[in-house]
């Protein structure tokens, strides 16, 4: 067994390989599937925006299929759609992906799980990234979702993604204090 | 949901405790910008377990000679930086995307909250991106980063370092880190580098001179693994 390389901090110059990378696209014309907004702000301790964050997601696609091998479905899944979407926040600690409405993915139990985007927090003065959910307000499985069951039920909102209409969801991240993201060891 | 899995992939082992403590009070960034909250442990499922191992067309062209980006060559010592990317079980990682980005020679970056009074280099971006082969090795050419000060303290430099960012297979393997080079004076005065508090683990983002690696005339090797988290051995249990 050889031991993992430890996490560093992105820093503050990783715009240099973000904008080295092409767009951010996740949607074509041929994606299937509902065309949704997410978007929000990144909070310190303060309350005050995280310009220099590295925010990334990992999404199925419409019908719940991963383009990934380990997917049992994979073969199935949607081609021209792009699961990974990534952001560099903006002086607002602003992020916005465009993407479309996942669907419902296995659960490790048999069941399923209810609609999410997972993703990851980076920036500058953090070391190692911080993992949590997105999930929809508007989706009557966000309450019967298996994960979301185990995040204590007064911090659940802060995983929920508040459907301002138009296909537009609103979702901050609060890395500390009042209304502090759930971040997940996983 | 109609699709439950008939036989489930193996999770990946879990990261052990303490490695490195999310709040450092030496490095002063870390203080407003960790949980407070504990993290809640959940388990692995396939969203976690999946991750963008595919496509990278999406990302960009390669970029894999940092000297070649520009019309003339960059101002610097060139080298060559090559090595594996693994899993804990020393199996190479094939396919996946590594990035890096970095400082100039003079120690300052192509980027504009970048105001170290350095030079910058018009032949010189910083940025590269390959893709591992079938053997989980990676190839960069490009020349040695320089030291530079930064806001944390007074005096304080940085070691010379290069961003890596890779992928892996899942997206539990994302990985974001800096890889440094054999000898670096900094070392015992950085809080970014002593985040990782076991110097033997600290010492895995350290590369080596090689030799080997070393083109006559040309350019010196450092040769550098990384090691992605592994599989469990047996497979999760419904």
């Amino acid at each position: 067994m050889s031991g993992i390389t430890p996490s560093q901090t992105v820093g503050p110059y990783f715009g240099i390989m973000v904008r080295g990378r092409s767009e951010c696209r996740q949607v074509s014309d041929a994606t299937a599937g509902t065309r949704i907004t997410v978007e929000g702000q990144l909070f310190d301790g303060d309350r005050n925006a995280i310009p220099d964050a590295l925010v990334e997601t990992w999404q199925a696609d419409a019908r719940g299929r991963y383009r990934h091998p380990d997917d049992p479905g994979a073969d199935a899944a949607d081609s021209a759609f792009n699961g990974y979407g990534w952001a560099h926040t903006g002086k607002d600690g602003g992020f916005r992906f465009e993407t479309i409405k996942p669907g419902p993915v296995p659960a490790p139990d048999g069941g399923s799980q209810a609609p999410h985007i997972v993703v990851s927090v980076m920036a500058r003065g953090i070391l190692t990234r911080f993992v949590t959910r997105i999930y929809f307000e508007d989706d009557p499985a966000t309450a019967q979702d298996p994960i979301l069951a185990l995040v204590p039920a007064e911090r659940r909102h802060t995983l929920i993604a508040r459907a301002t209409g138009d296909g537009v969801y609103l979702f901050n991240l609060v890395m500390q204090g009042a209304g502090e993201t759930v971040f997940f060891d996983v | 949901m109609d699709r439950p899995l008939a036989t489930a992939p193996p999770r990946y082992r879990r990261v052990p405790p303490g490695v490195q403590p999310p709040e450092d009070p030496a490095y002063r960034s870390t203080l407003l910008r960790h949980p407070l909250k504990p993290l809640v442990e959940i388990p692995q499922t396939l969203s976690e377990i999946t991750g963008p191992s595919h496509p990278y067309e999406a990302v960009g062209p390669l970029i894999t000679d940092l000297t070649r980006q520009h019309p003339a060559a960059p101002i610097g010592e060139r080298i060559i930086v090559e090595g594996r990317v693994l899993d804990e079980r020393g199996r190479p990682v094939p396919r996946t995307l590594v990035e890096v980005w970095q400082a100039n020679a003079c120690g300052r970056y192509a980027h504009e909250v970048d105001n170290h009074d350095a030079p910058l280099d018009p032949n010189f971006t910083g940025n590269g991106r390959t893709i591992t082969d079938e053997e989980g090795r990676y190839r960069f050419v490009t020349i040695k980063p320089g030291h530079y000060p930064w806001g944390n303290h007074y005096n304080a430099w940085r070691p010379a370092h290069i961003h890596f960012s890779v992928l892996g297979p899942g997206f539990l393997t994302r990985l974001v880190t800096q890889m440094y080079f054999p000898g670096d004076p900094l070392f015992p005065l950085d809080p970014i580098f002593n985040s990782v508090k076991d110097p033997a683990v600290r010492e895995r983002m350290v590369s080596s001179f090689d030799i080997t690696l070393t083109v006559p005339d040309w350019a010196l090797g450092f040769r550098w693994d990384i090691v992605l988290r592994g599989r469990e051995a047996t497979p999760m249990l419904a």
